[in-house]
This record gives structure tokens, C-alpha cells and sequence, in this order.
């Protein structure tokens, strides 16, 4: 099967992540919600990826309320002018209890904004929270602009996508980000069909993982300037993940010689899953194999009283590719409703890069 | 040696079960009283506290709106997306039918996870919840009141007060008929970091502090003092009860004592067991007081949360918890109680000479100075009592002249009789007459602590007796002239409103729109009614204070009639200005009498009114018609229309309803009442009882010189009415200098309202038949065991040592 998946967990995880942050709400002391109006269920209501389609820009870079779940999900490593890495994350996302946009308060679309900092040292995060309907969250596609109160990621300038400011503030930091593309939008497994199940269950996926960035970081009322890369990724679905699968490990990673690769591994009860995409630095992708990349953890570390792997081994035989990924900061820890780990990277081995990780599902 | 020791004073009480059941019984009534009146207290109070806390009042800063009423919710958009962290919610009365359902609208995605609106355990079901019909969340209580009205889906949560709904905003905006405003907005802690200001944002909002307590609490804190103070009046009382009885107790065991120590005990030992037995007998009695005072408050709690609500507006549940604050409370103070009656007795014991003789002297025996020294702090008490009304200011100053009111009068009690019958015996008389007034005499001391309870009870019954009838007079003058026209017919639409008011016209004498807003006056909140210009208004609204022409200012619309609560609130005068909702500025031209309204009020004219609240509701109408006609236009009008019942009210209904809300008001103060009256008519049996077993010794002689038992007994018990009737006498006036410090100082520092004082002499027999009563039961074991006294322990008295 076409393997060239993207976090299908992510979808459900997402969406457990709503049914979850909505629980935690209305309900004060420990939620313990399965599934909210539907939302743990199948796609009943709501539209389900075509496979073929292709995509239709600038419409698809606004939001597609008829599915379930939608991000858009900007990862940033970046170096300072003191000569320190850093990492920055901006993530909108955007989760349905129904499938249509309504007037004002009565609308089912529910907005939750995650943003971050990560330095060697420190880690900040922020979370929003915002219902659809009354202006307060969204994305309009042209102009393309997606915003969570003040948080923007929007053009500035440019054809659609390719020059973007994104902004966004916490408690104790605060960013401000120019993005500028130097490739083209790629489209993720078959044409941005990106299957994720044997069950067929499938989402909409492209990245823009070529952007270039400049700008200023402000954390706890230090501002350093910054200049690095970016990877935009954009998926929306209605489908949940099998029942059985506990958890993801992602990776967009950016190689010195200038091509990029996306890879994930599904944990599940038996032995897992993995799969990816190899992009070349003119943006053609690749589809990896079902379990071509070898993904291995190694050292953890004890983040916020879980055991994370924050080392990790990475072999892609057909390319000639063994590295070792290292964590920038072991602490990255998204502390929201619905926590995860998301921090920048750092590569070693067969190729030298950046990029960024992502893990969900350790208990 | 300790085990013998506490054998040997346990065999008092075995030997004297009644006064064993009286130490009990006087120390479970005051620990009663007092814990059931802290039970309620506690119980409001936690009502009040989770209002407060309700969408975090209590702890988050808020933005609400500068001119009152509310902002538009583009207003909270433009703040969240400026990086400002707030959360809307909309507040407002929610009218289901005939009720009207304080209703919170709020944003469950946006509201911090610890101003959550109550915990809405079970909630499944969001999309339920946010999309029409919406879900609303009231108490178990409210859902079977508004079990079969026209309402969303309810679900119910324990943790809602009474009278309070909640509910997404979205559905809350469209219940309240305010479609995308937004009451005011609760500031999250954790903001951006360099946020704009809020006044390039939002101009029209102003930020307003975290408020730990509500303005329910604050303005129900008085009415709370009051009942504190009632419960502590009572907790007096009834240690008056317990002191007596352990001064008998003691007194009757000097030999005892003596004993002890001759075998060897030591003084402290002694002193010891005393206390631990004290304390033993008062954890057992403290413990029945809780319980006691737990079902009081079940028996009181629904009359003061109807007081509350009609009062204030305050709504407190209507179940009554064990809380640790009003139990440990009531031991303690069971327990520290006790130890105060019984410290006179215990420093006795601890000086007791050892081989002095263990002879009882009579019992509390006062000298001459010590009930002159009583009298002289009692004058200076009520000296300081009239300082503090002339000069003082403030609840805690009415209380504190109450008090020192209270205190002087029964410190100046014991002189006050001894004098009265120094007068009396003056009256030439026979040898038993003269006997039998310096006898008396003597007993007052013994008696005095008995009969100061009793000076307590008297005036707090007739005082607040006194206040709640001159409450009920001027509340039916009152309804008399405010409620002047015959009938008053509310439309259910603004159409059928017309309609209604021209099928009035040519069937009424007149036809008085009664159209009102609500809203914010100085931070407070008022009702606006827009009124025609009509004799009814001029000729019967009561008026307490008006400008010359006040109500052709009124008619032209630059001025505006003020309820007497509202000028108190909003410190507002005669001539000056009163900004109405919406910044509308106009005169204060007359103050009129709102009795029982918790909301202040304002009347401007009619068309004033419509200019400046064209969307105010436009459906109510008084009419004036003969009253003998009101019973055929309502047939008419049912006829006509088909209103339902409750929306034609004619005025002897409506008076009747506000008189039973009055009467309901006032049942927990009658209660109450009846209880501390109880409470010294058992400290008055207490010392009956002390008294006579001491009495044998003085009354011996009186016996062997030829009076008979019975004629003893008789003469006795005229003794004791007398007392007591001379005791209810200087009641009166102290009852009624109480009357009229409730009526000019509390009440108008805690209701906003003053009263005229009205006396009603007619009450005063119904108590004296009540003393009277009170006195025979109480001293009737006593006289009977007197007249029943073999003569054998009669003659006792002159063979024995004692």
C-alpha cells in the first residue's frame, strides 16, 4: 500500500485531544471522556477524503469545515544572533462536532492555537481555545490568513502561501516570524491522498517545507534576532486512528545537502509502523515503504513524569541514510489540555540537519 | 485517690438528678440556639460564597461595561484578538412564565477551568449544549419548579443555587432576548506578555477588581449580624441556666470538698476533677445542643432563606449541611461556656479554707455596694448606649448601643427592684407582710441573674415585637397608597399590550402604563418605570420628600422620582443629579417609600421614558375602576382575551401577597422569639429550684412561728409573679428604647428604609400572661416540694450544724 502517510494518529489524537479539552471544561477534577458528540466514532456526517482530487489553491489553504479535524502547523529551527539554537511552533487547530460552519455562538467548530519556544535550556507554551462563528479563531484563504485571538500566520506579500508573518505570544515570550518559501508546496502519499489505515482510512496532506526564516524571539524579556527554516504542514480529515494504536513518533527533517525528509512510526499493540516521505531539494517527493525506516529509540529523559526517548536512531537503507537525532531541549513539553512533546532536533551521522520531532502517547 | 475523687462528686448528680438535667438541659438549649443560628448563617454564607465564586468573581478581575447594561460581543473579539485573555458571560432575569430564573450565560471553551460556572458533572453532550435548543443547567429544586413551562432541555446540578440557571451564552443571549451582547468579561491571569491597553481597545469597559464577597454578602450582613446577635442573646440566656446550677452544685457540695482535701487530696487534684467533670457534662451537652441546633436550623432555614429572598434577592439553598465551622464552633463555645459560669465557683473551691466550716452561706448573697456598684456600670452602660446613638455611625454601632442597652437595663435590674421594694415596705402592714418584704428583698440577689435572663427576654420580645408590628402597620399604609389602582393586567405580547389598552379605555376610569427597565444606578441594581402624569401618582404615591412641583418635573421628563433605598445606596440627595442606565441624567425630585424591595428604584415620565428605552417591554397596565366593578372586568377580560390567570391581578390579591411575604419575613424572628423566651422561663425553674433547697433555713422559723406550709408556699409563689411582673414592667420601656433603636438606626443601616416607631400596648398583656405562665410552671415543683416537706426535715433545721 502507499505508504506515504501522514500521522493518522495525529488525526484522532486531535480529535481526542477536543473531546478531551472540552470535557476538561464542563467537568472540573480529572476527565475521563471516550469520545465526545461522535467525535471517537466514525466519520458519519462528515465528508471523507477523495483519493485522486487534486488540490485547489488558494481554497485549500482555508479551512474545510465539512471534515472533522484540520491544523495548520508550522515548525521552526532557528539560530540567534548569539549564536544559540532555538525553536519556534505555531499550530492552529481546528476540530468539528458537526459538520458545517453555523451562526455565530451556535457554531460546532472548535479553534484550540498552540505555540512554543524552545531554547537549549527552556521551553515556553501557550495554548488557546476559541469557538468558531463569532470571529474569535479561523482562516480565510485569500489573503490567506489563520488567526486565534492575537496569533497570526498570514501573507505577507506574495502568491498564497509563499511569504507568511506569523506571530504569536505567551505569558513569558512572544514572536515574531517572516516566513519566505524558496521551493514549492509538496503534496503528501498520492497527490495529497494520504491513506493511513489498510481500512482506507485516509486525510488531505501537503507541506511547504522550503520556507526561510527571519525574525525576533522576546523570551522572558530578552529579544534575540533569528534567521532559520520552517516546515508548514496542512492536513484535515474525518477519520480516527485503529482502536489499537497508542501513539506516534514525527520527524520533518532538513538535510544540509538540502533535501528534506518527513517520517513517522505508528505505535500500536504488535510491532509498529513506520513510513515517510523523501524530498529532494527541488521538492520531489518520495514515498517511502511500508517499514523501510528503521526507527530506534534510545536515552530518555523524565519529562513531566513520563519516560520520553529523546535520542533516537533513524536508518533509511535504500538511502544510505543512519543518523542519530538528537533533542535540542529533553524538556519540550507542550503543557495544554491535551499534552504532547514537539521540539527541535538536531542531526548527526550519515547526513547533518535540523528539524523538528513530535511525540504524542507516552504515559 | 482520683477515681474515689470523681466517684464522690459524680454521686451529687445522682443524688440530685434534677439539677444534673437542669446543668444539661440550660447549657444544650444555649449551645442550641447558638449553633443552630450559626448553622444558618454558615449555610447562607456558603450560598453567597459560591454566587460569588460563580464564573470566578470572586478571584479574576473583570471588564464590564462603564455606563452599565452591557457591550456588544464584538467588544470581546476585538479584546481576545488585541491578546487580551477574557471570557464573556451574559447575566440577566430569565422569565419562564410567572418566574423569573436568574440566568448566566457563559463560554465554556474560553472560561478558565477554575471560574467553571458549577460542576456540571455528566455534561456528555457539548454540541447539545452550544447549539439550539441548548441545554440549561439549574438546581434539582428550580428543575421541579419549572417542571412543564416552556423551557430548553434542563439537566440538573447539585451544585447550582436555587433560582440560578446556566448556559452557554449563545443559548443564554437568545433566553434573555439579548442577541450578541455581553454582561461583562472575566480577565484570565495568565496574559501575553505586552498586551495593548485596554483603553485604545475597548473604551466603554472598565476594569473592576476580584471581589471576594457579593453584593448579596455585603448587603446581607446585617441581617446576619441580627440573627448572630439573637443567638448569642440566647446563648446568654441560657448560661445564666448553667451558672446557677453549678453555683448550687458547689454550694451544696462544700462539705464534700472539705472531706477531700482532709483525706489528703490535694487542692489542685481537686480543682481538677472539678473542671474535667464540668467539661465532661459539657461535651455531653454540647454535643446534644448540636444536634438540638442542627434540627432548629432545619426548622428555621426555610423561613430565613424566604426572608433573604424577599429582602434581598439573595438565594441560599434550602439544605442544611454539618459544617465543621458551626460545629466545633458550638463546642467550643459549650465548652468555654461552661468554664465561665463555672469560674466564680472553681476560684471558690480554691480558696476554701480547710478546716473552715463547711457551712453553705446563703447562696450569692449581695451586699448593699455590690448592687449599688451593678447599677452605677449600669448607668454608665446606658449612657454609653445613648453616646453611641447620638454620635456613632454604622451597623456596628446600632449593635453595640443594642447591647449596651440590653446590658445596662439587667445590671441596673437588681437595684432597681431592691429599691421598688424598699418603697413597698414602707406600706404600714401586718408582722408577715413586713416579713414578707424584707424577705423578698433578700432574695432578689439569689433571684437576680434569673431575673436579668427574664429582662432580656422580655425586651427582645417586646422590642422586636414592638419593630416588627410598627413594620406591619406602615407596610399596610404603605401597600394602601402604592397599590392604588384596582387591577393591573400584564399582555403577553406587545401587541396584544395595544390592543389591551384600548379595550381598557372605554371600560376604566384610567388606564396606567406601567413600563420599567432594568439596570445600574452607581453600581447598583434599580429598576427605571415610566409613568403618565395622573392624579393616581399625585395624589397616593408615598411620597416621604419632594421638590416643589416634583411631579410636573417628573411629567417633563428632566427629573425623576427615587425610592428611599436608592437614594440611600447610590448617596444620592434631594435636587442633585441620578444618572439612570444608559448615562441618562436627570434631577432628583422626590424620595418616596419602596418598604421590602431589595432593587432600588426610579420613576421618570412616560415619554422621557420611551425616548431613552424604546426596547424596554411594553405590556403592563394599572387600572382604575370601581372596586366593586374589578371582579366583572376580570370576567370580561378573560372573556375578551383569555389572559391567564396570573397575568390579571386585582389589588386585594396583590395586597394579600405582599402581606403573606411579609408575615413569611418575619415568622423566623417570631420563632426565635418564642425560643429565648423558653430558654428564660427554664433559667427562671434553674434558680426556682437553687433557691428553695437553700430556703429551708430561712423559712424554718417562719414555719415553727405558726405559718402553715401551704400558706408558706403560697405566699412564695406570690413572691416569685411579683418579681417577675416587676421585671416585665422594666421591660417595656427597655423593650420599646430597643423597638426604637431596630426601627431608627439598624434597619436603616441595613434595609436602606426608617420607620416610624408605633407602640402596641395591646401586646404587652399577651406577654405578661405568658410571664405569668411561664412563672407558675417554673416554680411549681419547687412550691410543691416546699409544701410537702415533712416537718421532720423542717425542725432538722434547728438541730442540724448546717
Amino acid at each position: 500500500m502507499n505508504a506515504r502517510a501522514i500521522p493518522p494518529a495525529v488525526c484522532s489524537g486531535l480529535a481526542r485531544t477536543c473531546a478531551l479539552l472540552l470535557f476538561a471544561f464542563l467537568l472540573a477534577g480529572p476527565a475521563v471522556a471516550q469520545g465526545f458528540a461522535g467525535l471517537g466514532a466514525e466519520a458519519e456526517g462528515f465528508a471523507v477524503p477523495q483519493r485522486g482530487a487534486p488540490f485547489s489553491f488558494p481554497r485549500d489553504h482555508g479551512a474545510h469545515p465539512e471534515f472533522r479535524i484540520e491544523w495548520w502547523y508550522v515548525t521552526a529551527n532557528l539560530v540567534g544572533d548569539d549564536g544559540r539554537d532555538y525553536g519556534a511552533q505555531w499550530t492552529l487547530f481546528r476540530s468539528a462536532a458537526a459538520p458545517y460552519e453555523g451562526e455565530g455562538w451556535a457554531s460546532p467548530q472548535l479553534w484550540m492555537g498552540n505555540a512554543a519556544v524552545t531554547t537549549p535550556d527552556r521551553h515556553h507554551s501557550a495554548e488557546r481555545l476559541a469557538r468558531g462563528g463569532i470571529g474569535q479563531a479561523g482562516v480565510t484563504a485569500a489573503p490567506f490568513a489563520a488567526w486565534i485571538d492575537e496569533w497570526r500566520l498570514k501573507a505577507d506579500g506574495g502568491e498564497g502561501i509563499d511569504r507568511l508573518v506569523m506571530t504569536a505570544a505567551g505569558p513569558d515570550f512572544r514572536y515574531r516570524l517572516a516566513l519566505a518559501a524558496t521551493g514549492p508546496i509538496v503534496a503528501q502519499g498520492e497527490g495529497g491522498y494520504s491513506v493511513k489505515s489498510a481500512a482506507g482510512q485516509a486525510s488531505r496532506y501537503y507541506s511547504q517545507p522550503f520556507y526561510t526564516v527571519s525574525g525576533t524571539l522576546e523570551i522572558s524579556g530578552r529579544t534575540v534576532a533569528v534567521t532559520g527554516r520552517a516546515w508548514l504542514d496542512r492536513e484535515w480529515s474525518s477519520q480516527p486512528l485503529a482502536a489499537d494504536q497508542t501513539g506516534w513518533d514525527w520527524f520533518s527533517l532538513h538535510f544540509s545537502s538540502g533535501e528534506k525528509m518527513m517520517g513517522f512510526r505508528l505505535r500500536d499493540s504488535g510491532g509498529g509502523y513506520t513510513s515517510g516521505t523523501w524530498i529532494a531539494a527541488d521538492g520531489t517527493p518520495t514515498p517511502l515503504a511500508a517499514n523501510a525506516l528503521r526507527m530506534t529509540p534510545g536515552r530518555t529523559a523524565r519529562v513531566a513524569g513520563r519516560e520520553i526517548p529523546v535520542e533516537w536512531r533513524l536508518e533509511l537503507p535504500e538511502k544510505g541514510l543512519d543518523i542519530a537525532v538528537r533533542a535540542l531541549n529533553a524538556a519540550a513539553w507542550v503543557d495544554s489540555r491535551y499534552p504532547y512533546w514537539e521540539g527541535p532536533v538536531r542531526v548527526t551521522g550519515s547526513a547533518e540537519g535540523i528539524g523538528y520531532l513530535e511525540m504524542t502517547g507516552y504515559e | 485517690m482520683i477515681a474515689l475523687g470523681l466517684t464522690t462528686l459524680f454521686s451529687h448528680w445522682r443524688r440530685h438528678p434534677l439539677q444534673l438535667a437542669m446543668l444539661l438541659l440550660g447549657l444544650s438549649l444555649a449551645t442550641a440556639l447558638w449553633s443552630g443560628v450559626q448553622a444558618i448563617n454558615a449555610e447562607a454564607r456558603a450560598s453567597y460564597d459560591r454566587a460569588a465564586a460563580m464564573l470566578g468573581q470572586d478571584r479574576f478581575d473583570q471588564l464590564v461595561p462603564a455606563a452599565g447594561g452591557s457591550v456588544a460581543q464584538e467588544v470581546f473579539v476585538r479584546l481576545r484578538r488585541a491578546g487580551w485573555n477574557v471570557s464573556p458571560v451574559i447575566e440577566g432575569d430569565w422569565r419562564v412564565g410567572e418566574r423569573r430564573i436568574r440566568l448566566i450565560g457563559m463560554d465554556p471553551v474560553t472560561l478558565p477551568r477554575e471560574a467553571s460556572a458549577a460542576r456540571l458533572t455528566g455534561m456528555a453532550d457539548l454540541l447539545r449544549f452550544v447549539t439550539p435548543p441548548g441545554l440549561v443547567y439549574v438546581s434539582p429544586e428550580t428543575a421541579a419548579m419549572l417542571a412543564g413551562s416552556a423551557t430548553p432541555p434542563l439537566a440538573t446540578s447539585g451544585d447550582l443555587l436555587p433560582q440560578t440557571a446556566v448556559a452557554d451564552i449563545g443559548i443564554a443571549q437568545a433566553l434573555l432576548k439579548m442577541p450578541g451582547a455581553v454582561s461583562r468579561l472575566i480577565v484570565l491571569p495568565d496574559h501575553p506578555a505586552g498586551h495593548p491597553d485596554l483603553a485604545g481597545i475597548a473604551p466603554e469597559l472598565v476594569l473592576k477588581l476580584p471581589n471576594p464577597q457579593t453584593d448579596i454578602g455585603a448587603l446581607t450582613d446585617s441581617f446576619h449580624l441580627n440573627l448572630t446577635a439573637f443567638g448569642f442573646l440566647a446563648f446568654v440566656v441560657g448560661l445564666f441556666i448553667v451558672y446557677s446550677t453549678i453555683g448550687l452544685a458547689f454550694e451544696q457540695r462544700r462539705a464534700t470538698f472539705r472531706t477531700l482535701r482532709s483525706l489528703g487530696m490535694p487542692a489542685n487534684t481537686l480543682m481538677g476533677l472539678a473542671v474535667a467533670e464540668l467539661l465532661a457534662c459539657a461535651a455531653v451537652a454540647g454535643a446534644a445542643g448540636i444536634a438540638l441546633g442542627y434540627l432548629v436550623a432545619s426548622f428555621l432555614l426555610p423561613g430565613v432563606a424566604a426572608t433573604l429572598r424577599s429582602l434581598y434577592g439573595a438565594n441560599i439553598a434550602g439544605a442544611l449541611a454539618f459544617r465543621a465551622e458551626w460545629v466545633l464552633g458550638g463546642m467550643a463555645i459549650a465548652l468555654g461556656g461552661t468554664l465561665l459560669s463555672a469560674a466564680a465557683s472553681l476560684w471558690k473551691v480554691s480558696r476554701m479554707p480547710l478546716l473552715a466550716p463547711a457551712q453553705p452561706r446563703a447562696w450569692a448573697r449581695a451586699s448593699q455596694r455590690l448592687l449599688l456598684l451593678q447599677a452605677a456600670a449600669g448607668a454608665v452602660l446606658l449612657a454609653g448606649a445613648s453616646g453611641l446613638v447620638l454620635w456613632g455611625s454604622g451597623l456596628a454601632a446600632g449593635f453595640g448601643a443594642l447591647a449596651f442597652l440590653l446590658l445596662g437595663a439587667g445590671l441596673m435590674l437588681p437595684a432597681a427592684l431592691v429599691g421598688l421594694l424598699a418603697l413597698l415596705s414602707r406600706v404600714p402592714a401586718g408582722p408577715v407582710a413586713q416579713w414578707f418584704w424584707a424577705d423578698t428583698r433578700q432574695q432578689v440577689p439569689g433571684l437576680s441573674l434569673a431575673l436579668m435572663a427574664l429582662l432580656l427576654a422580655f425586651s427582645a420580645n417586646v422590642g422586636v415585637g414592638t419593630m416588627v408590628a410598627s413594620f406591619r402597620a406602615t407596610f399596610v399604609d404603605w401597600l394602601d397608597q402604592r397599590l392604588a389602582a384596582e387591577a393591573y393586567v400584564t399582555a403577553r405580547t406587545p401587541e396584544e399590550a395595544a390592543r389591551l389598552a384600548a379595550w381598557l379605555a372605554p371600560r376604566a376610569d384610567a388606564v396606567l402604563p406601567i413600563w420599567s427597565v432594568e439596570g445600574t444606578v452607581a453600581g447598583h441594581a434599580a429598576q427605571v418605570y415610566g409613568v403618565v402624569d395622573h392624579p393616581t401618582y399625585r395624589e397616593h404615591w408615598p411620597v416621604i420628600a419632594a421638590l416643589p412641583d416634583a411631579w410636573d418635573r417628573v411629567a417633563a421628563g428632566g427629573a425623576a422620582m427615587v425610592s428611599e433605598q436608592l437614594l440611600r445606596r447610590a448617596g444620592l440627595s434631594l435636587g442633585g443629579t441620578v444618572v439612570l442606565p444608559g448615562g441618562w441624567r436627570v434631577e432628583v425630585a422626590g424620595v418616596y417609600s419602596d418598604y421590602g424591595n431589595p432593587v432600588g428604584q426610579a420613576l421618570v415620565g412616560q415619554q422621557a421614558f420611551d425616548r431613552h428605552y424604546p426596547d424596554a417591554p411594553r405590556l403592563r397596565y394599572g387600572v382604575r375602576i370601581a372596586p366593586e366593578r374589578v371582579a366583572a372586568l376580570r370576567r370580561d377580560l378573560d372573556a375578551a382575551f383569555g389572559l391567564p390567570a396570573g397575568n390579571v391581578v386585582d389589588q386585594a390579591g396583590l395586597k394579600q401577597r405582599s402581606l403573606d411575604i411579609f408575615e413569611r419575613t418575619f415568622a423566623v424572628t417570631g420563632a426565635l422569639n418564642v425560643l429565648t423566651l423558653t430558654v428564660a422561663g427554664v433559667a427562671l425553674f434553674a434558680s426556682m429550684t437553687t433557691i428553695s433547697a437553700m430556703r429551708l433555713p430561712q423559712l424554718a422559723p417562719v414555719w415553727a412561728m405558726g405559718l402553715t406550709r401551704r400558706r408558706l408556699a403560697l405566699l412564695e409563689l406570690c413572691r416569685t409573679v411579683g418579681l417577675v411582673l416587676a421585671t416585665l414592667a422594666l421591660a417595656i420601656p427597655v423593650g420599646v428604647a430597643l423597638a426604637w433603636l431596630l426601627l431608627a438606626v439598624v434597619n436603616v443601616e441595613a434595609f436602606g428604609w426608617r420607620l416610624p416607631l408605633r407602640l402596641f400596648p395591646s401586646d404587652w398583656p399577651r406577654l405578661a400572661g405568658l410571664a405569668l405562665l411561664a412563672t407558675l410552671v417554673s416554680v411549681a415543683v419547687p412550691l410543691r416540694r416546699l409544701s410537702r416537706t415533712p416537718p421532720a426535715t423542717l425542725t432538722k433545721v434547728f438541730a442540724n450544724e448546717r
